[in-house]
């Protein structure tokens, strides 16, 4: 009751607003208040969402649909067995039509309006090159399933990692030694005159003058040609093998002309599995193919001694033992790749539950707990074999599958160690700043 | 001065003063992305002088854009010039180029000069591929985050990207309000009307035409050096057809041959494209359905229209 004589309020203005804000202060700070404790566990049941930059349209469309099935199927297992750090992981995809300029877009939505935890997911090169800058402004951990030298070279930043696949120049590396012990020592390439032409020109070159070889020919194709008749007179006669990576809608073609020109009498062939991702080794015209040789980042046919790993992996992607869907066999996969986003998507997972991660204020932390990551052992997290990740350079390494033609089927005729792909850090992004 | 003659002078002004301000109050993400409309607007704008307002349909722009970013992004990482010189090297190379592409392009009309600037964009493009061991070919390369300082300020962080694309946009539209409505402009407006009647009044119209593609390569340039400076990027990308085509559709979709049709045109492509690309695959699609929409019901753009029923007096 109000002293009514002394005219003076028993409570001032201020006073009451003070102990109105001290008595929520406190019971707010002892979690009591109905509200503040569901937020409390709203955030820590709060889905992981990580952002899928996804090639739905463009060059890279045949690839991005790969790359979503696998991609499902890991967040599915992830989720089955707990999610991380007993939260859910939520994917959110969004396409950037295989363009740069629109990849860089998608990052900057991810981090800023859709406020993922990561991105994850970019195959092609200059869509890397594109967005990686934004995802290394904002600070947004950005993992790509790219196998473009890009990220080991050091042109990239801390924020970008490729901790799932191993780059180009470890492949090509790898393939050399298999090449020049068993096909032969002059070699004639032919390889889109392009960025990624170029990469297996100059790693390939160097690295079979390192067994002893030599690069007789270098055939640079540019990107827009559909016959290639007038190229191949320029091969060498005293050619030993014949490497050759193109890729695109024209490959077909390829094949079926270097068929024609060589006759039965030809050299040996080697090609890299790109040129024929998502296509049937069965189809009509690439007959003269057999008893040639191919890398393959995970061999696309099931093996007699194939491991419980692979089998479970193509179980939950839903791929038969020829590479296939299961519901349409003829949609061939991108297997050599898409493992790639199953492997990045477990080492996000083992990342987070390392650095304890509870949201966007421990990415870095994050990024310290994959760079310190080292041995990945070839398990149901890692089918495609065991591997070696470099925290300095942000690239894994790990084994390549050569691979032989034989009746239509890709039998793997040799397995490369983890060191036959390694070689001398570029970079140690570590030394960067967070 | 009478208030319909002041009405130009407060719609640039108000329109400068309203991105300037916006800054303030959008989220980070619409703030970056109004940084990027910015940049590609100057592009749009660049575009517009020539189609707009000359009544010259190039194929070719991008190259003009290709040669500012190449330009300023080249000297940089090969000759280690700071970001102001190298703008100033990407601007040059773009006006060059669009020098050397107009005096050869121009003894053509028509169907003929679209073809003509399209093959030699497209000769652009495999030049950048052809010479992959200094442009790095299609892959493209990085301009480093620490290379993109100017006076200190680090041109990556939020404030500082939106409000260097503001001070290049202003300049650019600032300059264009003024050219179009200047003796010059006019004389552009013209010829994109009745050319052959330019010519009977003395006019020398190829020497206009000429002037205008330089002016628009230029400014064209400048957007391709503020996109690589702001976002740290460099590839062939930017010079593929495509990359010819999108002014040519902002530009229609604002207004041609309207002073603030780019701005316009490149917002509404950007959220159109970025807000159904979240629904669908078929973004283009969306895309291409309002396109044909916009050509039945407004064929002369928003801006357009906008000037034939309401806005006479809109430049």
């Amino acid at each position: 009751m109000s002293d009514i004589k002394s005219n003076k309020p028993l409570f001032t203005r201020r006073a009451t607003l003070k102990g109105i804000g001290s008595g929520v202060g406190a019971v707010a700070a002892t979690g009591v208040l109905p509200g503040s404790l569901g937020f409390a566990q709203a955030q820590s049941s709060e889905p992981i969402s990580i952002g899928f930059q996804v090639h739905r349209t463009g060059i890279g469309a045949a690839y991005g649909r790969w790359y979503s099935r696998t991609t499902e199927a890991a967040v599915k297992r992830i989720n089955d067995m707990g999610g991380i750090n007993g939260r859910p992981v939520k994917l959110v995809a969004e396409d950037d039509g295989t363009d740069p300029k629109r990849g860089a877009e998608v990052v900057e939505k991810f981090a800023t309006q859709y406020n993922c935890d990561v991105a994850f997911g970019t195959l092609f090169s200059h869509v890397v090159i594109g967005s990686a800058p934004r995802a290394g402004e904002l600070k947004l951990p950005y993992f790509v399933v790219s196998e473009g030298h890009h990220v080991a070279s050091g042109r990239l930043n801390r924020y970008t990692l490729q901790p799932g696949i191993t780059d180009v120049k470890s492949q090509v590396k790898a393939m050399a030694p298999f090449v020049a012990e068993n096909l032969g020592k002059k070699v004639t390439m032919i390889f889109p005159d392009f960025a990624f032409g170029h990469d297996h020109r100059d790693y390939f070159s160097a690295a079979i003058k390192a067994q002893g070889g030599e690069v007789l020919e270098t055939i640079a194709v540019p990107p827009t040609e559909t016959s290639f008749t007038r190229y191949f007179p320029k091969i060498p006669r005293d050619t030993e093998v014949l490497y050759h990576v193109m890729v695109g809608p024209s490959v077909l073609t390829f094949v079926k002309e270097l068929g024609e020109f060589f006759g039965p009498s030809r050299p040996e062939i080697f090609g890299f599995i790109d040129s024929l991702e998502a296509v049937d080794i069965r189809s009509p015209g690439l007959e003269f193919l057999n008893g040639t040789y191919f890398w393959e980042g995970n061999p696309r046919h099931a093996q007699a001694d194939q491991s419980p790993y692979d089998k479970n992996f193509r179980a939950a992607v839903g791929v038969d033992d020829r590479g296939a869907s299961l519901s349409d066999s003829k949609d061939v996969s991108t297997y050599s790749h898409m493992f790639g986003c199953w492997e990045t998507l477990n080492v996000i997972k083992k990342g987070m539950e390392t650095a304890g991660y509870q949201g966007p204020a421990d990415r870095a932390k994050l990024i310290e707990a994959v760079e310190a990551m080292t041995d990945m052992a070839h398990s149901d997290d890692h089918p495609q074999g065991a591997k070696w990740f470099d925290g300095k350079t942000h690239q894994v390494f790990g084994h390549q599958y050569i691979s032989k033609v034989e009746d239509g089927n890709l039998v793997v005729v040799h397995t490369t160690s983890i060191e036959d792909g390694m070689y001398d850090d570029e970079v140690d992004y570590t030394t960067r700043p967070l | 001065m009478t208030g319909k003659s002041r009405a130009p002078n407060l719609m640039v002004f108000g329109v400068l003063l309203c991105l300037g301000l916006l800054f303030l109050v959008l989220p980070a993400y619409h703030a970056g992305n109004l940084a990027r409309i910015m940049v590609l607007a100057v592009y749009a704008m660049g575009y517009n002088l020539l189609f707009g307002y000359t009544g010259l349909l190039s194929l070719g722009h991008a190259m003009f854009f290709a040669a500012g970013m190449y330009g300023l992004g080249l000297s940089m990482t090969g000759w280690g010039l700071s970001p102001v010189p190298a703008f100033a090297v990407g601007v040059g190379a773009a006006t060059l180029a669009s020098a050397i592409i107009g005096f050869l392009a121009l003894r053509t009309r028509g169907v003929a000069f679209m073809i003509v600037t399209l093959m030699f964009a497209q000769a652009g493009y495999l030049v950048i591929l052809y010479f992959g061991a200094y442009t790095r070919g299609d892959e493209g390369f990085v301009i480093q985050q620490a290379d993109r300082m100017i006076a200190g300020i680090d041109l990556s962080g939020d404030a500082a990207r939106y409000f260097t694309a503001f001070i290049l946009f202003a300049v650019c539209f600032l300059g264009l309000a003024w050219l179009v409505r200047a003796p010059f402009g006019r004389t552009l407006i013209a010829i994109r009307e009745n050319e052959e009647r330019a010519q009977m009044l003395g006019y020398d119209t190829t020497m206009y035409k000429l002037r205008a593609m330089i002016v628009s390569g230029a400014i064209s340039g400048a957007a391709g050096a503020g996109y690589a400076l702001l976002f740290g990027y460099v590839g062939a990308t930017f010079a593929t057809v495509q990359y010819s085509i999108f002014p040519l559709l902002w530009v229609l979709l604002g207004g041609a041959g309207t002073l603030i049709g780019p701005l316009v045109g490149v917002f509404f492509m950007f959220y159109l494209i970025d807000i159904s690309s979240a629904v669908t695959s078929a973004y283009m699609l969306i895309a291409g359905l309002a396109l044909v929409l916009l050509t039945l019901f407004a064929p002369q753009g928003f801006a357009g229209e906008l000037r034939k029923r309401v806005f006479a007096w809109l430049p």
